[in-house]
């Protein structure tokens, strides 16, 4: 394999004794769009302010495009952030907040002219030029955080959050645009995320954080399909997520018996609410809701394994709120996760 | 009820604004004494205003002086501000309860203060004392303000201009610094009219052939008792309600206050 893009070596970041972000390693390549996902609190935005030089690492190193950039001073390292809150300039107007980078680089006024037009017109704001930051909208305000970056060219763009603060009619937009740029000037992008739903459709490559450390590295599909710790389970939406502890179940009240033999080494299994099947199967439980939701119907359940969630085609037999059912969870469809 | 309350607000305007006005009449008279009511009507004590040499004197001291203590001030103050808004210091509050100190301890003690144990132990030159006195006395107000204006403005545009490319004291000066201008404007002239009333303090801090306007104002009345002080008195009030509205009307002043 060639020299990764971007490398972080072992890299742990605290804030006063406390331990944001513990030994992490992870790399990425050249051009490739990459999603940090984790819950608030996880340590991927401390992360990328690492990478960004905002932060100074208590070890560990950073590589990028071939250089240790560990102690390299934020302004020389070729990086570029788009704040969550967008961080624009307030005196300034579109243009000069787009061309503020150029300017301080002295490029001719040509020259600048010419890369802020161009990076203006990229994210479709051109007749904004002369507007004050405070008269556009959020998503507006967001697109001139994004050319103020991208028309420095950085080797790495970072996004911290791009999509929480616009509704869901302009995320939409905003993603496809992202994706667009990204492709378009090839700039490696590594962006932040709690939402799971914005990492699957932006991101070529997943990175699951959590509590400071590295979860999972895969594509949306590994991550979505194949998660392989409890954690990343539980937080891709597979609602019926148990430990294993001496080959049963972990249950509320003590293990339950799988009704299957558990592979060796599993420490954990999990199945989405869809693959839970009612009627017959080993375990009993009582059905405390039911919510048509048209296609389907979702019912909560009680059980000695606490509460399950399964949801069936509306056309199955139905069961009422209060009966007691049996139910499966059926080995073909489990997940096994290596991890606790 | 509301005739009671009407008749309440005139009484405190009258004695906010009755001084001010009879200050002016008396100034406009034609008589040859302090006195009210004037003596007629006329402009001669007026013109009289600028004829008197120590006041021209007085006028210049105190106008460099207002002008450079509150640069001064303002120098050392924005640094003082930034680091309490941006920087996690410690001892914060107390630096910031400190700073407050010249407000609250009344101008005749700072000045006996300097004057014993600054001034005269280091033999310091009278000129020299006031500045230092006057920038002291003003610190609190340059970091107060500018640190209330610093406070409404968000931290990470500094990092974002940093990350484009800005060195860290090139993010303050390209940044910050055009953000709180107006806060500084206000500062200013916070600190420069302060200066310019200061009494208390600077009483102590003059010496032979040097003294601010205020204090020769003083001087001049225990000699001369007539209307040109009074002239002179309306000529400030004028002055500094100019300033003031100005800066209201550019700046907003009293969004910093």
């Amino acid at each position: 394999m060639s020299d990764p893009f971007l490398e972080l070596d072992a890299l742990t970041l605290t804030y006063g004794d406390t331990i944001a972000v513990e030994a992490l390693d992870f790399h990425m390549a050249a051009g490739e769009l990459v999603a940090l996902l984790g819950p608030s609190g996880c340590g991927k935005t401390t992360t990328m302010r690492a990478i960004a030089g905002l932060m100074r690492p208590a070890a560990g190193h950073i590589r990028l495009d071939g250089r240790d950039i560990t102690r390299v001073a934020p302004n020389r390292r070729g990086v570029g952030l788009v704040f969550q809150s967008y961080a624009l300039f307030p005196h300034l107007s579109v243009y000069e907040n787009v061309a503020f980078g150029l300017r301080i680089a002295r490029i001719r006024a040509e020259e600048l002219e010419r890369r802020t037009h161009a990076a203006l017109g990229a994210v479709g704001l051109t007749d904004f030029a002369g507007r004050a930051p405070a008269e556009l909208s959020g998503g507006q305000q967001q697109r001139v955080a994004l050319a103020r970056s991208i028309v420095m060219e950085p080797k790495l763009l970072l996004l911290d959050e791009p999509l929480s603060n616009l509704d869901a009619r302009l995320r939409l937009e905003m993603r496809t645009e992202l994706a667009r740029l990204q492709r378009e000037f090839g700039i490696a992008m590594l962006y932040v995320t709690h939402d799971q739903a914005e990492a699957l459709a932006l991101a070529d490559r997943i990175i699951v954080m959590n509590d400071g450390k590295v979860e999972q590295v895969g594509t949306p599909e590994d991550i979505y399909d194949r998660p392989t710790s409890v954690f990343v389970a539980d937080f891709v939406g597979f609602e019926n997520t148990f430990r294993v502890e001496r080959g049963a179940l972990s249950g509320a009240n003590g293990p339950v018996d799988a009704g299957f033999a558990v592979t060796e080494g599993a420490r954990g299994l999990a199945w989405r609410p869809q693959d839970v099947t009612l009627g017959q199967g080993p375990h009993r439980g009582r059905i405390e809701g039911a919510s048509y939701l048209g296609q389907s119907v979702e019912y909560l359940m009680s059980s000695p394994l606490g509460p399950i969630k399964a949801e069936r085609p509306a056309h199955e037999k139905r069961h009422a709120t209060g009966t007691e059912v049996t139910f499966d969870l059926p080995q073909a469809r489990a997940v096994e996760l290596a991890r606790g | 009820m509301r005739h009671a309350g009407r008749a309440l607000l005139v009484v405190v305007m009258l004695f906010l604004v009755g001084p001010f006005i009879l200050i002016c009449l008396t100034g406009l008279s034609g008589g040859e004494t302090l006195a009210f009511p004037p003596d007629g009507l006329s402009l001669r004590w007026v013109i009289r205003v600028f004829e008197i040499e120590s006041f021209r004197d007085s006028f210049a001291l105190s106008l460099t002086l207002g002008i450079g203590a509150t640069l001064i001030a303002l120098i050392l103050g924005i640094p003082a501000a930034y680091a309490l808004v941006r920087y996690d210091v410690p001892g914060a509050d107390a630096i910031r309860n400190l700073l407050t100190a010249p407000i609250i301890v009344p101008g005749i003690i700072v000045g006996l203060a300097l004057l014993r144990h600054l001034v005269i132990p280091s033999g310091l030159g009278v000129t020299l004392a006031l500045f230092l006195g006057h920038t002291a006395l003003l610190i609190p107000y340059a970091v107060r303000v500018t640190a209330a204006s610093l406070q409404n403005l968000r931290a990470d545009i500094e990092d974002a201009a940093i990350l484009l490319g800005a060195s860290r004291i090139g993010a303050f000066v390209r940044v910050t610094l055009p953000n709180i201008k107006n806060g500084i404007m206000a500062a200013f002239i916070i600190g420069f009219i302060t200066s310019f009333n200061e009494v208390p303090v600077s009483l102590f801090l003059t010496g032979p052939g040097v003294a601010t306007l205020p204090v020769d104002m003083l001087l001049y009345m225990e000699y001369n008792y007539d209307p040109s002080i009074a002239a002179l008195s309306g000529l400030l009030a004028l002055m500094s309600l100019g300033v003031v509205l100005t800066a209201e009307r550019l700046l907003g002043l009293s969004r910093y206050v």
